[in-house]
């Protein structure tokens, strides 16, 4: 698992490539945790495009972040366009309280 | 497609979370499964053994077993755990019930389980452990459009 994460604006993008299941999400939320605490952002991109599997930890890890932008009055929306990985977050109902783009740039220009 | 038959036995340590799926999925393959029917069977797969290892064996490793038979177009997998076994099914298969928010767990593991898979049957005992028992219809190439 593969993170990726840079300051843009008010948001914080995170990029996730490989795997995310239940072994690689704790490392996963501890780093983007420790990285949207400590600075002022109050939005996170969650860009999803690499990620070649996610089962439902990474619903959870989801979830959780969204949780922390709503404490801080931000917003978390989601990229992407990769079949499998969007049906599991439609299965999960998340995509009803959090948007989704295709690309990552679009995700930029929408929050 | 002949019968097929594997057995797979490891320990509930989380890194064996996607050695565990990729085995079973490489073993599905022979059924010549579309990419969508594939990744169905690694999630639920995955979905299986991190409960395992959570829940199961929350107080201490423990070997998990997973077990897959082929019968026509008929894949069927059952994963096991000699583990702490599960209070209340009926209550742990509700989409969204989890006993670990702490962990941040979704609560949607069975309900992916049930979603991807065509069964889904789970017998659990009181300090004995839990098996979960799965099959999944991967349809005839002539079937599919490629």
């Amino acid at each position: 698992m593969y993170l990726n994460m840079e300051i843009l604006d008010n948001n914080l993008i995170v990029k996730l490539k490989g795997e995310l299941d239940h072994h690689t999400s704790e490392e996963v939320r501890k780093k983007i945790d420790k990285q949207y605490n400590g600075s002022s952002v109050s939005n996170i991109i969650m860009d999803l495009n690499e990620l070649t599997f996610m089962d439902s930890s990474g619903i959870g890890l989801i979830m959780g972040r969204y949780r922390n932008t709503v404490d801080k009055r931000g917003k978390l929306i989601i990229a992407c366009e990769n079949m499998t990985i969007k049906r599991i977050l439609d299965m999960s109902g998340l995509l009803k309280i959090i948007e989704l783009y295709p690309k990552l740039d679009e995700a930029t220009n929408n929050i | 497609m002949e019968n097929n038959h594997m057995k797979l036995e490891f320990l509930s340590k989380s890194n064996n979370e996607s050695f565990s799926r990729v085995v079973v999925a490489a073993f599905a393959s022979q059924l010549d499964p579309t990419l969508e029917e594939l990744s169905d069977i690694k999630t639920a797969v995955s979905e299986a053994v991190t409960n395992a290892i959570i829940h199961g064996y929350e107080y201490g490793e423990g070997v998990i077993v997973i077990e897959s038979t082929i019968s026509g177009n008929t894949i069927e997998i059952t994963v096991s755990d000699s583990g702490k076994g599960i209070d209340n099914l009926e209550e742990a298969m509700e989409p969204f019930f989890t006993s670990k928010p702490n962990l941040e767990r979704s609560g949607m593991g069975f309900t992916v389980m049930e979603t991807f898979m065509d069964s889904l049957v789970v017998e659990s005992l009181d300090g004995k452990g839990t098996m979960v028992k799965m099959t999944k219809h991967i349809k005839n190439i002539s079937d599919k459009e490629r």
